[in-house]
């Protein structure tokens, strides 16, 4: 243990100016406006979710004969569903869905791929070749054509629906973080670390990871943007929340039968789900211009 | 270039067998016997004696894998449970749907696609830069199955233009085919021209920095054959082989976009085949599309050394 401390205080004295990278970087997020708005935006979107019992103006599963497909107004601004739900209370609950379904897909995706394109990027030879044509066969298969095919074998729900597109989205990062490794790891530092007597597991966790942290998470702001059109798209052909349990994409299914007579019921899920993905992708893009300054 | 195309397609070999083990693997993701789930709701025990004695389900998973591949390379992808018709025979039904929409969005995406990204790269900064970045990132977050719901609504509900489903044969009538295909089509070329335009606007950006056209510029040539004849022909490689990568995304937007317009192709068999629990018609469908895609794949590559003397090496 003794032997560690004198270079475990070089750690230190790398972790300041880490921090300060990091700040520097959201000091340039927080001048793009188009990067802002996406942020602001999101963390409306979560508060929905958070706060949907006291946002919804009602039950978003009571069904009321008395009010079908009743058009926008003072009392459903969203208007009234098929069988008499309020639009507004199901797409305020529905954000729950796509939130969840756009984090929890992309941590899975995170904790599979980092760590295989870790391994592969790290250990290079057989290793790397094998993982790298399981990658290469599983990029073969169409991303959502493959969250499907996952979604209908494990069965529609939408723990499933998220472990099936987590898993298909799984092979981008293992992609991603592989070829971040071999750039990495021939650098100075790494090297150093090396000489110094580390162990390789603690140099691809102290040094590696942490310096190749920014592009695997741009990449998962973009993801979860993706991931969320996945969960809609998904819910929409049935395989992902069902009903009646409020979603963007499941109430666009249903929406789609009644576009001639109850347009309202298609507009709003579609419109929500359009700017959730919208501000995902205008926080990836000014993440990744604040993080790579060398891309502009 | 003999060599460099030998090389290529040896590297598709590993490939293909991994994309074999993992959906034959799918199966292996259904909770309980397989046989009696893959016999549908009726469960008749004859029909589960059958499948258990077809699948070999009595035979240790290597051999059963070994079972399945031998057929597949005999063209024989199993039988969809609801028709007993061959699934190859639904895919090669359903396939020529499929491909006219695709190709009809590509083309819709390449109009739009290219100079969008020229005129972004050339008007660097200016309002018709952002105007083709917004109009990108639009046709990146827009779900496309809502895309098509709104046309529908504009176009078949409120203006009576266009059917809103009811697909026709070509051979049938082209006007009526075409009538309705325009709706899905520009609704699935609408997502990859956004990918398209920002691919050709990074590959025009490098190369109208590129030394070549300076000189093109000294020359006094006008600004038009710069970038038209110098720039685009050289921006244009890595932009059609980036655009083959995308018959991924096409293909998935398609499953949404048919069963959006009711027609009759590839990605309605698969999502009809999910509920009917057909999954060996789902396996045959992942499996063509994953086969498709790698082949493609592999044009591309041939395609841009073919095209690129430097990189025959």
């Amino acid at each position: 243990m003794a032997a560690v401390l004198p270079f475990a205080r070089t750690d230190l004295a790398t972790l300041p100016s880490e921090a300060g990278a990091w700040r520097r970087a959201w000091r340039r997020l927080r001048r793009r406006r188009s990067a802002m708005a996406g942020l602001i935006v999101v963390c409306a979107f979560v508060l929905a979710a958070l706060l949907a019992p006291w946002l919804a103006p009602f039950d978003p599963i009571e069904t009321s004969w008395s009010a079908i497909r009743q058009a926008p107004s003072a009392a459903h601004w969203f208007g009234t569903d098929d069988i008499g739900r309020d639009v507004l209370s199901r797409v305020v609950w529905g954000t729950r869905a796509s939130l969840l379904a756009g984090v929890v897909s992309v941590s899975i995706s995170l904790a599979l791929g980092v760590p295989i394109g870790l391994a592969a990027g790290f250990a290079g030879g057989f290793v790397d070749a094998l993982i790298s044509r399981i990658t290469d066969a599983f990029l073969a298969c169409p991303f959502l054509i493959l969250a499907i095919a996952l979604a209908a074998f494990l069965g529609p729900n939408l723990t499933n629906a998220m472990i099936a597109i987590g898993v298909s989205a799984t092979p981008i990062f293992v992609r991603l973080t592989r070829g971040q490794v071999i750039n990495v790891k021939v650098e100075d530092y790494i090297e150093a670390a090396r000489a110094l007597g580390n162990p390789p597991l603690r140099i691809a966790w102290r040094h590696v990871l942490p310096n190749i942290l920014a592009p695997v998470l741009v990449q998962a702001t973009l993801a979860i943007a993706a991931a969320i059109i996945a969960e809609a798209s998904l819910s929409f052909l049935g395989l992902g929340q069902q009903p009646p349990a409020p979603s963007w994409g499941s109430m666009l299914n249903t929406a789609k039968n009644y576009v001639d007579n109850a347009p309202w019921m298609a507009i709003w899920p579609g419109l929500a789900i359009f700017l959730l993905v919208l501000s995902f992708n205008l926080l990836g893009d000014g993440l990744r211009d604040a993080l790579d300054p060398r891309q502009r | 270039m003999f060599e460099f195309l030998v090389k290529r397609i040896a590297t598709i070999v590993p490939t293909l067998v991994f994309v074999s083990m993992l959906i034959f693997g799918l199966q292996q993701l259904l909770p309980g016997d397989p046989a009696v789930i893959l016999a549908g709701e009726e469960r008749d025990e004859n029909v589960v004696a059958y499948l258990r004695e077809k699948l070999h389900l009595d035979e240790p998973l290597p051999v059963r894998y070994g079972y399945w591949v031998g057929g597949v390379l005999q063209g024989d992808l199993g039988e969809s449970v609801r028709t007993q018709q061959p699934v190859l025979d639904l895919i090669v039904q359903k396939l020529p749907v499929t491909v006219e929409l695709a190709m009809l969005a590509m083309a819709i995406a390449l109009t739009i696609g290219i100079p969008a990204g020229i005129v972004s790269a050339v008007g660097r900064g200016t309002p018709w830069d952002a105007a083709a970045n917004a109009f990108a990132l639009w046709g990146l977050s827009t779900p496309n199955f809502w895309l098509g719901i709104l046309l529908i609504l504009l176009f078949s509900v409120q203006l009576g233009w266009l059917p809103a489903s009811g697909y026709v044969s070509p051979f049938v009538s082209l006007s009526d085919n075409l009538a309705a295909m325009i709706m899905p089509a520009f609704v699935l070329g609408n997502a990859i021209a956004a990918v398209l335009m920002r691919h050709t606007r990074s590959a025009m950006l490098l190369v109208l920095n590129a030394d070549y056209v300076r000189t093109a510029r000294a020359k006094g040539l006008s600004e038009r054959v710069v970038v038209l004849k110098h720039s685009l022909r050289n921006a244009l490689t890595p932009i059609i082989t980036l655009g083959a990568l995308e018959f991924g995304t096409l293909l998935s937007g398609a499953v949404l976009t048919e069963q959006v317009f009711t027609i009759p192709g590839f990605g309605k068999l698969i999502v009809d085949a999910v509920f009917n629990r057909d999954y060996a018609v789902v396996q045959g469908v992942v499996l063509v599309t994953a086969s498709a895609y790698i082949a493609l794949n592999l044009l591309a590559d041939i395609a841009y050394v073919a095209v690129n003397p430097r990189l025959r090496g």
